[in-house]
């Protein structure tokens, strides 16, 4: 009995404690925006109430944003240019990394080394002569920008973590698809993809991520109201000046922050199974 | 990502060439489209970045080629070699509190404990919910007059006055430390710790059975063993911390008077704010090297597993 009480004391101590206190720092910040979204002005601003509960919910600062702000074609344009661009850096990715863990061609060492490199380029390396470049496309000041320029940090991604998965499934399936008749294309597309699934879904939900989250472009490029994204539109748009509206930019913060807090949650399995196995085969 | 090192894409002479020729015909079909890519709106952008960066180019006008004019007056401008000073500051100190507590955190991660996914998942949000989101919400909770942490702090009487977190330029600093490691934190715990899970239950059985305890088999069994996983993490989060420009845009936009000023928004403020592009183009660049250090002892490292 006294035996059980120590390891209960000693797994208190050694493990739920510095754990909670880990959870804590991890997720008070988003319990301050979650309170913060539903309080009335005057009782955000008032200092004598206990400021970590809330005692009269209310939706005003939501109403507020979507009635004086464009959060709508915000959270659309989000939405837009993650999913484009997720969906061409996959389809590019699971080219070039089908080709790279799979074929033999002169130059693909270097192709990979080369993707490698790009994979590590921070994108404050080159945002201000990318910025010219955008617009001598004639893309700036538009979502395209963002839609061309995103899968440059997103397909190295892909295609690193797209090889790790494809070495892993075995050569023979697709070789006996290929003696059948099926050429390699279609050994690719229906043989090897399938059974790479985890390793997809994984890459394209971070890629979604990535690029629902990227902050350094999008404000470079793009300065019209209408076309911004999430991340970019709340920071600048709804801070004037030194004018803070803390209830509608928390409000607005939390609408950014659930869509790709609601995807992890579908996928949370696939997340951290691809984060602690394929992410750093190390 | 060990992948350069196993990589052996050699032609097999085995093989016919006929069916070489043909695979390698595939291989560039398939690898063409991104390769175009990367030229076009990466290789190409950082040629024109060292360009730009040899001109005195201002917004709206091409200006001329003045050599390495723009380099020799950063590095004998105070502000310029402040900004230097705070970069290596913050990447250092976030890059080492990550490593210490992501070590710690994966350690706890790895017991058996009911709902172990839930908590993992819970710990990864501040790294997957958007920065400049998050952010805002850290830009809050320091306000000078609302600071929720301050009134948490005072009210378990940890401190007697409020400390002003964006106001001054230690206390900045520490602000956007805390902030970069809150946000870094997950991704160096879920690599620290699928490092752990692959480290076999066996080795630390033969320990115990040698009457090793405690820490005393993390340093001897789990450090080692991790420590490829750490060299790996630790490379990738210094060249994006030392490139990192929202949070401190966002929380101190480099102030007070420049204490928390980094590369990238130094960059940012004198290309696009002041519109000396050429200079700010220099700027940027002087993260190359430190980019260039980080990829040789990855490539090193890499290779020599």
């Amino acid at each position: 009995m006294k035996r059980k009480t120590l390891r209960t004391v000693k797994r208190i101590l050694g493990l739920y404690l510095p754990l909670a206190a880990f959870l804590f720092f991890a997720l008070f910040p988003f319990y301050w925006m979650l309170i913060s979204s539903f309080k009335s002005n005057p009782e955000l601003y008032n200092l004598r109430t206990n400021r970590l509960w809330i005692k009269n919910p209310t939706l005003e600062q939501f109403q507020e944003l979507f009635k004086k702000t464009a959060i709508l074609h915000w959270l659309w344009n989000s939405f837009f240019v993650a999913f484009l661009t997720s969906f061409i850096s996959m389809t590019l990715g699971v080219m070039a990394g089908y080709a790279l863990a799979r074929l033999r061609f002169p130059g693909a060492q270097a192709f990979g080394l080369a993707t490698f490199i790009t994979y590590l380029v921070p994108t404050t390396l080159i945002f201000i002569p990318l910025a010219s470049v955008v617009q001598s496309l004639g893309l700036s000041n538009s979502i395209w920008s963002l839609a061309v320029t995103y899968p440059t940090f997103l397909i190295p991604f892909c295609t690193w973590m797209l090889i790790a998965y494809f070495k892993s499934i075995p050569k023979e399936m697709e070789e006996c698809a290929m003696i059948d008749g099926c050429s390699r294309i279609g050994a690719m597309i229906r043989i090897v993809l399938p059974m790479a699934i985890p390793g997809v879904v994984f890459s394209a939900m971070f890629s979604f991520t990535l690029s629902w989250n990227e902050f350094v472009y999008a404000l470079t490029f793009i300065s019209s109201t209408a076309h911004k994204t999430m991340s970019v539109a709340v920071p600048t748009e709804l801070i004037r000046g030194d004018a803070y509206f803390w209830g509608e930019l928390m409000a607005a913060s939390l609408l950014g922050s659930v869509p790709v807090a609601l995807l992890y949650s579908f996928f949370m399995d696939y997340f951290i199974s691809g984060l602690t196995s394929g992410a750093l085969k190390g | 990502m060990a992948s350069v090192a196993e990589a052996k894409w050699l032609p097999q002479k085995t093989r016919g060439s006929r069916r070489i020729k043909s695979e390698s015909l595939t291989g560039y079909g398939l690898i063409s489209p991104a390769v175009f890519l990367m030229l076009l709106l990466l290789a190409y952008p950082f040629v024109l970045a060292v360009y730009i960066s040899l001109t005195d180019r201002v917004l709206g006008e091409p200006g001329k080629f003045i050599w390495f004019r723009n380099f020799i007056k950063l590095l004998q401008d105070s502000l310029f070699r402040q900004t230097v000073w705070n970069s290596f500051i913050y990447t250092a100190s976030t890059v080492f509190l990550k490593m210490v507590l992501g070590i710690i955190l994966a350690v706890l991660l790895n017991q058996e404990m009911r709902h172990r996914n839930l908590v993992r998942g819970a710990l990864l949000l501040p790294w997957i919910v958007p920065t400049s989101l998050s952010v805002l919400t850290w830009l809050w909770m320091f306000d000078s007059l609302f600071s929720v942490v301050n009134y948490i702090l005072l009210s378990l009487g940890l401190i007697s006055k409020k400390i002003p977190w964006l106001g001054d330029p230690f206390w900045a600093m520490v602000s956007v430390i805390t902030v970069n490691t809150w946000r870094g934190l997950p991704f160096f715990a879920i690599s620290f710790l699928a490092g752990l899970m692959t480290i076999p239950k066996e080795l630390y059985e033969a320990a115990e059975t040698d009457g090793a305890r405690g820490f005393r088999k993390f340093w001897h069994i789990t450090l080692p063993l991790l420590q490829p996983v750490i060299a790996v993490v630790v490379l990738f989060s210094t060249i994006w911390t030392f490139a990192d420009f929202q949070i401190v845009y966002l929380l101190t936009h480099g102030g007070p008077i420049n204490a928390t000023q980094i590369f990238a928004t130094m960059a940012y403020d004198v290309a696009l704010v002041a519109g000396r592009i050429g200079e700010g183009s220099a700027i940027s660049l002087f993260l190359f090297p430190a980019l260039l250090v980080v990829i040789i002892l990855m490539l090193r490292y890499l290779r020599r597993d």
